[in-house]
């Protein structure tokens, strides 16, 4: 027998199962996901009608504090939090803020002082949402929008969406997620989210460089043969390949990488003939996916970018929501 | 607290002292009985009947207490000098016989590094003059803890220290390893080292495992002590230099051990309190007070560690006592200091490791005590008639809980926090005074 410490409290769910913060997908339950993703759709229509606002956030400030750039992001966090009316704030701090002297929670502290009612945060360090969450003030929720290695799972939450909506079910689907695994939170994000919504054959592709250790207890099937973990599959997921990876030893090159790796026309006749093809972008055409894969009938890349809006608008009704003591009477339109 | 103030905190020293009543456990002789130690001038007079004459000054009741050597510490950071803000000398002092410590080794990787006789003794004399554990320095085994040139090992050998060590900076080349162990064995040092190859362990901040997967952490394999072990048992072999492995915390790193050992090689090794207790899986959702170094590694890993101590492939249990300051944990777990805070814990985990293993205390206590003596080569451990009187008493039934506010540590970071545990010293003897007293 082993001294095991005290489980640790959920941040995110709330004891009734509310949205309190969306820090990973992990642990988040398939009722809560399939929320989420109900709620999107109702935001849907909202993107498609002229004026392309609910007045469901008027009032409320969200800060999308950002200490790893990432203009695409930002920018579909601001479009959704923009839509549901809400004043956003956006703040590029960068890397330089922590050597200037000020850490990450002062950071936090004194925008906190500033009332924020959300944070979106990006953070180089995995795990920098969850030490915010844990310090912020109850009511003030926070949106994880991509931590380190760890998790994106507004990313995995519209990747989910973007599924449901070609393929309707999760619990008959083969699923592979080829690339770089092991600096994915992409891909992490995915599948968790995947596993909990019952994909019954999730599948890892990669070189053995980029599949992180024990990834099989995650609940996936580790292939290094592209072809072989393509077979049969319903959807394809392509992660995208940082330029710098090539300059340690885990690759030699992204021509090579592309020869093994990357999804060609012909790699890809070995999914079903229904397979669709998805990517998180930004793409690097040529290393991890051929143009006329990415451009090809089977993609769903452009798709899944318009579903991300809606999916970041549910999350922060949801969150708006999971954080007001006043809220339980009230509901979305 | 002052120098004054320590000298004279109203536990005026005796010069004759009976403890009776209570359960005297003495793991180097393998006496587990109640009775009486007597103590004059320092050292133990006798055990169980008085010396003829013998009149106590002090009398002290240890019914329903477990009466011990003070446990001797291998490894315990002091933080001084250089890093008062994490903790200080006379914080960590406290500390340590607040814990029932009574000798401890503190690592050379202090700010500057204990690589100069003048600072060796500095640190000694100011330790002594704090009136509570014996302190024993490791030297720097380079200077600076650079890895490049050799520390003067035998001036700091005379000026106290027990061993040479790298603290928390492994050698970065083999060729200053080679030489180190060759200079080391010439004088007949034992050369202290963190199995740990610099390279595959870099930019690493959790066991490479499903913990570090599923949390995206740069991770730190386990093959990074496993080469380690076998390139120091390689040199060992070249060099005759007699190791002592620091923090093991792979399975496969203790059949490396186990293997040497059966070979002859003159290698002790450690293990520290929170991997023979905890795992990665502790770390939860990012909980920074698992940061630390090595690693937590795979429940499996524990589970061998726990049983090695047990058969006694390793050697000894120390407390890893690293006091990180609040601000230096609060911050995401990769830029968390590693460390955390342990004099106080040393006794309880390792009765409670004791009591999973199903040893009995006369058996777990001697894995702090004797066995870490014999380590440092000092005479300690101990309560044979002759050595010093250096004793522990605690409550072996009275649970308490692991609070900021309990521990005497300017260090709080623990993973242990909130957990209640048995094992509270009462009081703690040095060279037959009383240096700590908690109750009655």
């Amino acid at each position: 027998m082993t001294m095991g410490l005290s489980p640790k409290q959920s941040l995110q769910v709330g004891p009734n199962g509310e949205l309190r913060h969306l820090l990973t997908t992990e642990g988040l339950p398939a009722e809560t996901i399939r929320k989420i993703l109900d709620t999107a759709d109702q935001f849907v229509p909202v993107s498609e009608r002229d004026v392309k606002k609910v007045p469901l956030l008027r009032g409320k400030s969200i800060f999308n504090v950002f200490f790893e750039n990432s203009t695409r992001t930002r920018t579909t966090f601001e479009i959704a939090a923009k839509r549901l009316s809400a004043d956003v704030i956006n703040l590029n701090i960068g890397a330089s803020s922590t050597s200037k002297g000020e850490t990450l929670l002062d950071t936090v502290w004194n925008l906190q002082a500033m009332d924020a009612d959300m944070f979106v945060v990006r953070h180089a360090q995995s795990g920098a949402p969850h030490l915010i969450a844990r310090h912020v003030k109850p009511g003030v929720a926070v949106i994880n929008a991509g931590d380190g290695r760890h998790a994106h799972p507004t990313q995995g939450l519209l990747d989910m969406y973007t599924i449901r909506h070609y393929k309707k079910d999760f619990s008959a689907l083969t699923v592979a997620i080829v690339g770089d695994v092991l600096h994915s939170r992409v891909a992490r994000s995915q599948i968790h989210a995947l596993k909990t919504l019952g994909v019954p054959d999730l599948r890892v592709i990669g070189p053995r460089t980029l599949i992180p250790a024990q990834v099989e207890r995650l609940g996936v099937r580790v292939f290094t043969d592209m072809a072989e973990g393509l077979k049969g599959c319903d959807v394809v997921i392509m992660l995208r390949l940082q330029n710098e990876r090539m300059n340690g030893a885990l690759l030699p090159s992204a021509g090579e990488f592309f020869k093994v790796y990357g999804l060609t026309a012909e790699k890809l006749s070995r999914a079903k003939s229904d397979a669709i093809v998805m990517h998180p972008g930004p793409m690097n055409r040529g290393v991890e996916i051929d143009s006329s894969v990415a451009d090809g009938r089977q993609s769903v890349i452009l798709p899944q970018v318009t579903f991300g809006i809606a999916v970041r608008m549910a999350v922060m009704s949801m969150l708006s929501m999971g954080t007001d003591p006043d809220s339980s009477a009230r509901s979305h339109s | 607290m002052s120098r004054d103030d320590s000298r004279h905190r109203g536990l005026s020293p005796v010069s004759r002292l009976e403890i009776a009543n209570g359960r005297v456990i003495d793991p180097a002789s393998g006496r587990d009985k109640v009775g009486s130690v007597y103590v004059a001038d320092g050292m133990i007079a006798a055990l169980d009947r008085a010396p003829d004459g013998f009149e106590a000054d002090e009398k002290i009741d240890a019914k329903g207490l477990v009466v011990c050597p003070g446990l001797v510490d291998i490894s315990a950071r002091l933080r001084e000098p250089g890093f008062e803000y994490k903790a200080t000398l006379e914080s960590e002092m406290r500390a340590a016989v607040a814990g029932g410590i009574t000798t401890l080794a503190c690592p050379p990787d202090t700010d500057p590094p204990l690589d100069e006789p003048g600072l060796v003794e500095m640190l000694t004399r100011r330790a002594a003059s704090l009136d509570a554990a014996r302190v024993h320095p490791l030297g720097a085994l380079t200077v600076g803890l650079k890895g490049e040139r050799l520390a003067e090992m035998a001036e700091l050998r005379e000026a106290g220290c027990v061993g040479f060590s790298q603290g928390e900076h492994p050698l970065p080349g083999l060729a200053v390893m080679l030489s180190a162990m060759r200079y080391a064995a010439t004088l007949g040092f034992t050369v202290w080292l963190r199995p740990e190859a610099k390279t595959l362990a870099e930019g690493g901040v959790a066991h490479d495992g499903e913990v570090a997967t599923r949390l995206g952490l740069p991770a730190i394999p386990a093959v990074a002590e496993t080469i380690a072990i076998r390139t120091i048992v390689e040199l060992m072999a070249a060099t005759g230099a007699r190791v002592h492995l620091e923090r093991l915390s792979t399975a496969a790193g203790v059949a490396l051990v186990a293997e040497a050992k059966k070979g002859g090689a003159p290698l002790t090794c450690d293990v520290g309190i929170h991997h023979l207790h905890l795992s990665d899986r502790d770390i939860g959702e990012f909980d920074s007070n698992c940061r630390l170094s090595p690693p937590l590694r795979d429940p499996a890993d524990r589970e061998r560690l726990r049983a090695a101590v047990a058969d006694g492939t390793i050697d000894v249990i120390c407390s890893d006592h690293a006091p990180v300051d609040e601000d230096a944990k609060q911050v995401p777990f990769g830029e968390a200091e590693p460390g955390a805070t342990g004099l106080e814990l040393l006794l309880p985990l390792t009765l409670q490791w004791g009591k999973d293993a199903g040893l009995k205390p006369v058996e777990t206590l001697s894995a702090v005590t004797h066995r870490a003596a014999r380590i440092l080569g000092v005479a300690a451990g101990t309560l044979a008639p002759g050595a010093a009187a250096d004793l522990c008493i605690y409550d072996p039934a009275k649970p308490w809980v692991v609070q900021p506010q309990a521990l005497a540590s300017q260090g709080k970071n623990t993973p242990f926090l909130g957990l209640e545990l048995i094992g509270r010293v009462v009081r703690t003897i040095v060279g037959g005074r009383t240096v700590y007293s908690n109750g009655p």
